[in-house]
């Protein structure tokens, strides 16, 4: 498989913002400043990215609570989203929505979601407008093994099908929601799902971007032609705890730290184009270096912005009332 | 009798309940935690907030049920247990959850014994967590207690305290009809001192938590506690308050809440819940109905604006009802004086 240079550079690009976002907001979250609920992606950057690199603006994602590595792979800005993060006025949802509600509908970005299986009925509905519009574009569902046991989930897999709707139902399975694991949780299979609904099956190693990028690409393609929708299974794991604070009790000690050491997709990635003479290491760390400088800018920004105004709290209920 | 958190008074409802019956089984969506993980620890979180921690050690995984994150089968599930003999207590963790399985409770669960004309009998209990004040935002912060209270078959508990907490719990667990159980999440660590013995607080028999002659303060929850530090300040300033914590929404206490302001002729609520067809408007309308004559005052209501709940600190402080704005509606209902006819 080809793949462009542009379009290795700004995977790459995305996927170190995203970790680099995350690792940050770590160390951030834990100095007391952000509130509310953190669920980090690290770990599982090379599956927003493989899939959303496909994308277009034109296209609709959408996410699940653990948004920000979907919302930066479709391309929100990491300075509206840090501020987001802070509650900040300068936020992309100025303040009102946090780390589980960053959307950005000019971008096709639908929202991150803090019901588990609250996407894949939107993405219907989206995948529908784009049918019915004639737009060309494909609607992506992200959403966990977790959410996968949603009956909003599997009825969407249905009605996808019987509309023949441009949907596409991204399953990142990390293995695990919340502290309980899939192999307790998920009954049968996801091929099996996928068949029993009637549409084709994909899967692929998430800590791989090519692997993810060449499935999703077909994936994708089979829903843009008209075919109707596609499951893509990605196999992943995420590095941290369900949310931040969470010991991870459930997790065997050396687990993550051999995630880290042996299935980092960064690494993978660069070890993969500098091997095959796709990108040098120069130009890799030229991004590495930028992405830092472009993160810590977002956090002053983040920190030092307004605070919303009382006025804000009761606009925006209604579009008119 | 101990000092015990919000969290170790539930903690010790629900296992002392189950101890007694046999038939009291727990389930939900991490209640225990850690099935299918690497590690092999079992009750790996004993609920997202720690409240069902231990109940899994002692009384094993067929009474301590962990589901799949699967509300409207679990949910339905329980409520159909509860109707073939078993008692459930079903987590939905965030109240705001039930969006995902509403048909269950309000229309199965709620409605067995009415349409079946009296012939069913469904004990279960669902917990879950309400309230903003966690940064949690829209989707996980809701005071949904009007909702439930709306349905006639449910029974609605919303505990002002770890000692109301456990007496409600236990009463609830009992009690032979659906209820629906919500704990102020902001709550957990609250501490009071509570019987270490069983006990059970009954249904719709409301609670005085003081006793005055100006103005009766109505407050539901986590707002009774609010009440009560702005009846502290009022009473420096000679205004002297009544509130009540009515315990249940459904039944709701009606005969305590119009003696009262019969007694004081005024009257304020506090509901943290949206302020269209909430607590408040209930019992200002009850009032407004029984009790017109004994009113020296407009009824006060302080309740959050119609909006979603926001995540931001400063915003979601304006949001919910303070113990200052408790505090200027009692004052404004305490010097309101009826205008004279010329
Ligand atoms: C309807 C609903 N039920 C439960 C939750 C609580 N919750 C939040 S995330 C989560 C686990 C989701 O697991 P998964 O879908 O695998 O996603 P992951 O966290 O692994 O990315 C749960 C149970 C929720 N937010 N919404
Ligand atoms: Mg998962």
């Amino acid at each position: 498989m080809q793949i462009a240079r542009d379009i290795l550079l700004s995977s790459y690009r995305s996927m170190r913002t995203i970790r680099e976002f995350e690792e940050r907001l770590h160390v951030e979250f834990a100095t007391g400043e952000i509130p509310g609920f953190v669920h980090l992606y690290c770990g599982e950057e090379a599956s927003g990215v493989g899939v959303c690199s496909h994308l277009t603006e034109k296209d609709t994602i959408a996410s699940t609570h653990r948004g920000h590595g979907h919302c930066i792979a479709k391309g929100v800005g990491v300075d509206g989203m840090m501020a987001e993060i802070y509650g900040r006025q300068t936020g992309v949802c100025r303040g009102k929505g946090g780390s589980m509600h960053i959307a950005d509908l000019s971008l096709g970005m639908l929202g991150a979601n803090g019901i588990v299986g609250g996407g894949p009925p939107l993405i219907c509905g989206a995948a529908l407008s784009h049918k019915i519009l004639k737009d060309g574009a494909v609607a992506i569902a992200f959403y966990g093994d977790g959410a996968s046991n949603e009956g909003s989930t599997l009825e969407s897999l249905n009605l996808a099908t019987v509309w023949n709707i441009p949907a596409v139902f991204v399953v990142e399975d990390n293995g695990y929601g919340e502290a309980t694991g899939s192999s307790y949780a998920c009954a049968g299979n996801q091929k099996d799902r996928a068949a029993g609904f009637g549409m084709p099956y994909f899967e692929c190693d998430g800590n791989d971007f090519f692997a993810v990028y060449q499935a999703a690409g077909e994936a994708i393609s089979h829903a843009r032609n008209g075919n109707g929708p596609a499951m893509l299974h990605v196999h992943l794991a995420r590095w941290y705890g369900h949310f931040e604070g969470d010991a991870m009790t459930y997790r065997a000690d050396n687990e993550v730290a051999k995630l880290r050491a042996e299935h980092d997709c960064l690494v993978n990635f660069r070890k993969r184009v500098t091997e095959a003479g796709l990108l040098d290491a120069s130009a890799l760390n030229d991004l590495d270096t930028a992405v830092k400088s472009e993160i810590d800018a977002a956090v002053a920004a983040a920190k030092a912005a307004p605070l919303p105004d009382e006025a804000d709290l009761l606009k925006d209920v209604y579009v008119s009332y | 009798m101990s000092k015990k958190s919000f969290r170790q008074a539930i903690n010790e409802a629900l296992r002392q309940e189950m101890r007694r019956d046999p038939r009291v089984i727990l389930m939900g969506e991490d209640v225990a935690g850690g099935r299918g993980g690497t590690s092999g620890v079992k009750d790996a979180w004993g609920g997202v907030l720690g409240v069902t921690k231990g109940l899994l050690t002692e009384f094993g995984e067929d009474r301590v049920l962990d589901t799949p994150i699967s509300e409207a089968s679990y949910i339905g599930a329980a409520a159909g247990a509860a109707a073939t003999g078993l008692r459930p207590v079903a987590e939905l963790m965030f109240v705001d959850f039930v969006g995902c399985c509403l048909d269950q409770i309000m229309n199965q669960a709620a409605k067995f014994r009415y349409m079946f004309g009296g012939k069913a009998r469904t004990p279960l209990v669902i917990r879950a967590m309400y309230g903003a004040g966690f940064n949690a935002a829209a989707q996980h912060s809701q005071a949904l207690y009007p909702l439930f209270t709306h349905i006639p078959g449910l029974k609605v508990v919303v505990p002002s305290s770890p000692y109301e907490a456990k007496g409600l719990l236990i009463e609830a667990i009992r009690d032979d009809d659906p209820v629906i159980f919500l704990e102020n999440k902001v709550m957990y660590d609250d501490e009071e001192d509570v019987p270490d013995d069983p006990y059970t607080i009954p249904f719709g028999e409301a609670n005085l938590t003081r006793e005055g002659d100006d103005v009766t303060i109505v407050a539901f929850g986590r707002m009774v506690k609010f009440a009560n530090e702005a009846a502290d300040r009022l009473a420096k300033d000679g205004i002297s308050c009544t509130v009540i914590d009515p315990r249940t929404t459904s039944p709701l206490d009606t005969g305590t809440i119009l003696d009262c302001v019969t007694d004081t002729g005024r009257l304020v609520i506090v509901d943290e819940s949206s302020p269209r067809c909430n607590l408040a408007t209930d019992v200002a309308a009850l009032v407004a109905e029984e009790a017109f004559d004994a009113l020296k005052a407009p009824i006060r209501r302080v309740c959050p604006p119609h909006t979603p709940v926001p995540f931001a600190t400063v915003l979601e402080n304006l949001y919910v009802p303070s113990v200052e704005k408790i505090e200027a509606a009692v004052r404004a209902v305490a010097s309101y004086r009826v205008k004279e006819e010329a």
